[in-house]
């Protein structure tokens, strides 16, 4: 915490419901920046719904769905999270510092997500357009049906990644265990190192890694229309 | 849904709170599992004598119990009165006089045997039965919890986890299996004896078989990975260990803590959070299809 909050939050005292609804208030008029928010002890929904350029700084470890359905508003989890964090997400920016559990940014539309540990199981599954960066590893059948968007992962990823992949972008550093049906490695070109270095920026880790470690893996766009030949894939 | 709490102590001097820390971890999983709720405490216990949990219903005669069976066993059994449990400690060589005797009372189950593990379970929010059974005041070495949401067999104390089917042995379980029929018969088969239709108890069966095969515990919970078919998070313990694993698929939530004075499971991290020491704790999932397996005598 560099900067001091402009209202602390301690769910020892308060209920969550109270905190959220005072955050469900705040708007792009709001006085109130930054939000301190301690002891979540693992409570659901923490920061959900939030719609304001507002920052939500979290010590400590996050429940489901922390910052689902997030707008505008940057939230950053001293902790680890659990189920489901960013799900949901529209905009805004959510910081990681631990690991999260499963479905991280599930069926997100935009906004950027940064786990500093590993994501479990189903990271990115069915995402929209959010932008994953991961800095450890992910479980298996991440990016599931993953529709845009990119998932950058600087460690391995689990079994049946991308598995019925649309068009989100996927980038793993590490190993991948296995991909899943209709998911490809395709060649690293120039214009996605550029992309690589523009989410890298945004996601304030470029030069962090060097970006021509990445492997690339997309859809064949195989299982887009139904097939006879195809009926086992699916 | 269901919650499942364990705790394996490190530190000896922690004992004395094992069943504080187990009820309140135990009560946090109510929104789980309202619908019943048990535990397994591994406390005192010498090579020398058995352990039986015994059930019946409120306001059992368990003295007069035990005053007729300590004319066969050679003395007078420990007597420990809990509600509608009971603990009577009896000398090992004759646990199968004992057993024989209580077989000629119908209305007392012995719910689980061991040289150290204490068995409770009962229908109700998982902070009466903590309460009725006084959980907060037992010690022990390791404990089990699980709060229940019924799925696959009915609310009844014996639907109940944690299901114990060999001496020691216990297993609470979050998740459905589908083949579970199946493997009750081809257990039973192999003579292991089943209480009720519900599927937890085939795998606390499966495992007990592995185990009496020779396995350890590690081994059996790996074996089971490719014989139990559909979603588990099993936390199992035994005299000197606890065990964890979860399905491939990992459809059942885990969190656990580690730290130098014990190693603790939760369904959710809120089971955790008035653990000592929690915030410095080592905090992961456990990753699916994976055995997890601590051991004191290691």
């Amino acid at each position: 915490m560099t900067a001091s909050p402009d209202i602390t939050f301690d769910l020892a005292q308060a209920p969550l419901r109270e905190l959220n609804s005072a955050l469900h208030k705040a708007t792009g008029e709001t006085n109130a920046r930054l939000w301190r928010v301690i002891n979540p002890n693992g409570r659901h929904a923490l920061a959900a719904g939030v719609n304001a350029p507002v920052t939500i700084e979290v010590d400590g470890h996050v429940g489901y769905y922390c910052a689902g359905m997030n707008q505008q508003a940057r939230v950053i989890v001293n902790g680890n999270a659990g189920v489901g964090v960013a799900e949901n997400m529209m905009s805004g920016f959510v910081h990681v510092k631990g690991d999260a559990s499963q479905a991280a940014g599930a069926t997100a539309h935009g906004g950027m997500l940064v786990i500093d540990g590993n994501a479990s199981a189903r990271c990115g599954i069915s995402m929209k357009g959010i932008d994953i960066v991961v800095k450890g590893s992910v479980g298996h059948m991440s990016a599931f049906m993953g529709q845009a968007g990119a998932l950058i992962v600087f460690g391995d990823a689990g079994e049946a990644l991308g598995d019925s992949l649309y068009e989100a972008k996927l980038f793993v550093r590490g190993s991948v265990k296995s991909l899943g049906a209709d998911c490809i490695e395709k060649e690293l070109r120039d214009e996605h190192r550029k992309l690589l270095q523009e989410k890298l920026e945004a996601a304030g880790l470029a030069g962090t890694v060097d970006i021509g470690e990445f492997k690339r893996y997309g859809s064949a766009r195989q299982l887009y229309n139904f097939h006879i030949d195809n009926a086992g894939a699916y | 849904m269901c919650g499942i709490v364990g705790i394996f102590l490190k530190d000896p001097k922690l004992e004395p709170e094992l069943g504080a820390m187990l009820a309140s971890m135990l009560c946090v999983m109510t929104d789980r599992g309202p619908d019943s709720a048990g535990f397994v405490v591994y406390g005192q216990g010498d090579a020398g004598h058995v352990k039986l949990s015994l059930r019946a219903t409120e306001g059992y005669d368990f003295q007069g119990l035990a005053n007729s069976l300590s004319l066969s066993s050679g003395g007078t059994p420990k007597l420990t009165v809990r509600s509608t449990h009971a603990v009577i400690e009896v000398p090992a060589d004759h646990e199968a006089e004992v057993r024989a005797a209580l077989a000629r009372h119908p209305d007392v189950a012995v719910v689980g045997s061991g040289t150290r593990m204490e068995i409770f379970k009962e229908t109700g929010l998982p902070r009466d039965v903590a309460a009725r059974f006084d959980l907060s005041k037992m010690s022990g070495t390791h404990g089990i919890g699980h709060t229940r949401m019924a799925t696959e067999s009915a609310v009844t104390t014996a639907g109940a986890h944690p299901f114990s089917t060999g001496a020691d042995q216990c297993l609470v379980h979050n998740g459905s299996l589908s083949n579970h029929n199946d493997l009750r018969r081809a257990l039973k088969r192999e003579g292991i004896a089943f209480a009720t239709d519900n599927d937890s108890e085939v795998a606390a069966g499966y495992l007990t078989w592995r185990m009496r095969q020779g396995a350890s515990l590690g081994e059996a919970l790996e074996a089971g990975l490719k014989d139990l078919d559909g979603f588990f998070t099993f936390v199992v313990g035994t005299e000197s260990g606890f065990g964890v694993l979860r399905d491939p698929i990992a459809c059942k939530p885990a969190v656990m803590a580690e730290t130098d004075r014990y190693v603790a499971f939760g369904s959710e991290y809120r089971a955790l959070v008035d653990l000592p020491g929690i915030a410095n704790a080592k905090v992961f999932e456990p990753e699916p299809a994976t055995v997890y397996f601590w051991d004191r005598a290691a």
